[in-house]
């Protein structure tokens, strides 16, 4: 019997080697032909172009709050009072769920500015209840305290706070 | 009986394709067992309400735009000017409700009589996928009318994914298409409940492959041991079938002609509006008890993987139910167990429906004042108001009833199957259609 292929020492013939090169640049190929076919499904390039947007802090009266919109989300701009500053101030950080102070969540103390989006599965919580006075998601009972901190349901995190700039004492850019 | 064609043309076709001898094979040569109930009939049922969908949607998909500011308007335009229009909206939208309706109770005939034990453990598995991918393609099909639900019922659907750790928050975005649910998410979901249909149509097929390959299960749970227990699937069953339709259609129809909006929600009937959360979201009820064993868990990614195991463990049932024993008819504990679990899947469809901080009972008394937590005195004395003394919550009761759901399943169903005493098994179908008429049977049935 003659052998058109010749046998390594160790078994491997030429052939094995092939198959295996082949089959693996088949793969490699394949997942690259796959890739834009799931990348498409990523956000386009004009969604993302819209990643900022203005808001003017005048006319929101001390203990009210407006809801800007920025990429599509609503943002609780909030005009806090004196009693909630201090709430927010006096809470003792390390029983938190999500330790943070709240000097880390504002600029200025008065100016409450966070993504209104629960946390949890994306509802939007309402100002001015739940047991610590600040928002209730009524869709799954997630309250938070008048810093946007979660205190007590199923969401595990604070609201977002969106990066965001003074642009001068009345206005913001958030984005 | 095989299939030997007089008709030339067809015998011309059969040597080519032999389609028509694949036909006459299922339906006259397929033997079935000849006890099958009318709890048979929805298997069938299912068959037909998958192609009501499909025809109804086909229709409704050719005056439906799939864009946010056109799509509600395109809904209202369907009920209001296109030709029967109300009609086939209302067919699809209450045909989704009467699918699932079947499904749920295929799927509990099989948990009552073991037919997802060997060797039909591919056919239980197909199954499953199919009622997976009818969740998906409802769920995206309820979010195309655009209204308050649609939106938040996607918001919160898709969300689910951002408790995956590290990379959710890239999956939701990419699901979305965006930074929340919007255009690009709305015409994404049209073109997969469109396509989602077709892929349960070629599951649907190898489900009836397996089921012709192990044949059907009956409520005996005792397989075909020779003639005397099958009759042939046509024409005894499909008139059967057929009866069953008759009255499922009346069933139907009611809901159609008469409440057709009676398992929607109003809320649906709002544009969807991005910056306005609906007060009390509920998903359509066949998701209920999932939404149920969802929000009874106190933490995000916990609930998330519970309730996808609600439905992956139902995957694993093959191997958990230990008894050698299929039908409940002869399996006194599990029977009974069989309509505790029957219990809580209903009373997790009612608690999903709940707010999800009130209170199913109450007893009402006077209450310390509480603020922030901390009681609130007055010269030494605590204040008191009127208030709630105790209080069974609905998150309590959901959290029972998830526990029942895992522990029947996970605990309950391997343990009884090691050591219930199980009645004796008839010799054969035969023999125990023969005995039903006997008094002793009868004694045992009551």
């Amino acid at each position: 019997m003659t052998t058109t292929t010749p046998v390594e020492e160790d078994g491997v013939t030429r052939r094995d080697f092939l198959y295996v090169a082949a089959g693996g640049l088949s793969a490699v190929g394949a997942a690259a032909a796959i890739w834009p076919f799931i990348a498409q499904m990523n956000p386009s390039a004009d969604v993302l172009a819209l990643s900022t947007s203005e808001v003017d802090l005048d006319g929101i009266e001390i203990g009210s709050e407006i809801t800007a919109v920025w990429q599509g989300k609503p943002v609780f701009v909030r005009h806090r009072t004196e009693g909630e500053i201090k709430k927010a101030e006096d809470v003792v950080i390390a029983n938190l769920p999500d330790p943070q102070s709240d000097e880390e969540r504002v600029i200025k103390p008065q100016w409450l500015v966070m993504v209104g989006v629960c946390t949890h599965l994306g509802c939007i919580p309402l100002k001015e209840q739940g047991d610590y006075s600040g928002w209730f998601c009524p869709c799954h009972g997630s309250h938070y305290d008048t810093s946007g901190r979660i205190r007590k349901g199923p969401a595990p995190k604070n609201l977002v706070i969106p990066p965001y700039e003074f642009l001068d004492d009345n206005n913001i850019r958030i984005g | 009986m095989s299939f030997e064609p007089k008709n030339s043309a067809v015998k011309w076709v059969e040597e080519r394709l032999p389609i028509m001898g694949m036909l006459h094979h299922a339906l006259y040569e397929y033997p079935t067992p000849k006890n099958l109930s009318y709890w048979w009939t929805f298997g069938s049922l299912a068959g037909v309400m998958l192609v009501v969908q499909i025809v109804s949607g086909i229709v409704l998909a050719m005056h439906y735009t799939p864009h946010v500011d056109l799509a509600f308007e395109s809904v209202e335009h369907i009920m209001r000017d296109v030709n029967y229009g109300w009609l086939l909206r209302y067919m699809h939208a209450n045909g989704a409700s009467m699918f699932f309706i079947v499904v749920y109770l295929h799927m509990f005939r099989g948990l009552y009589y073991g037919s997802y034990k060997a060797p039909r453990e591919l056919l239980w598995w197909l199954g499953l996928i199919i009622f997976v991918l009818m969740m998906a393609t409802a769920f995206m099909g309820y979010v195309l009318p655009w209204g308050q639900m649609s939106f938040w019922g996607a918001t919160v659907i898709t969300n689910l994914f951002s408790a995956i750790p590290i990379v959710g928050e890239s999956i939701v975005s990419w699901l979305w298409g965006g930074f929340s649910v919007d255009n690009p998410t709305l015409n994404r979901f049209f073109s997969l409940h469109y396509l989602l249909p077709f892929v349960i149509v070629g599951i649907v097929i190898l489900h009836i492959w397996a089921l012709h390959t192990s044949g059907s299960n009956n409520p005996t749970g005792v397989e075909i041991k020779d003639k005397q227990d099958s009759i042939p699937f046509h024409p005894y069953y499909t008139v059967k079938d057929l009866f069953g339709l008759a009255i499922f259609l009346i069933i139907f129809s009611a809901f159609l002609f008469y409440a057709p909006n009676y398992m929607g929600h109003p809320d649906n009937y709002i544009p969807a509006n991005p910056l306005v959360t609906p007060a009390h979201i509920v998903p359509e009820w066949y998701f209920l008890p999932f939404y149920a064993i969802l929000r009874a868990v106190p933490d995000k990614l916990g609930g998330v993987l519970l309730m996808f195991g609600a439905i992956a463990v139902l995957f694993a049932l093959p191997w958990l139910d230990k008894s050698r024993i299929r039908s409940a008819r002869f399996r006194p504990i599990f029977k009974q167990l069989f309509w505790v679990f029957g219990a809580v899947c209903v009373g997790l469809t009612y608690m999903g429906g709940q707010s999800a901080d009130g209170n199913i009972a109450e007893i009402h008394g006077m209450v310390p004042v509480m603020i922030d937590g901390i009681a609130q005195m007055k010269d030494g004395v605590p204040l008191m108001e009127e208030g709630v003394t105790f209080a069974v919550t609905n998150v309590l009761v959901a959290r029972i009833l998830t526990v029942y759901y895992f522990l029947h399943l996970l605990v309950l169903l391997p343990v009884i199957g090691l050591f219930e005493k199980p009645r004796p098994l008839p010799a054969s179908i035969s023999e125990d259609v023969l005995s039903k008429t006997s008094p002793v049977k009868e004694a045992d049935n009551a």
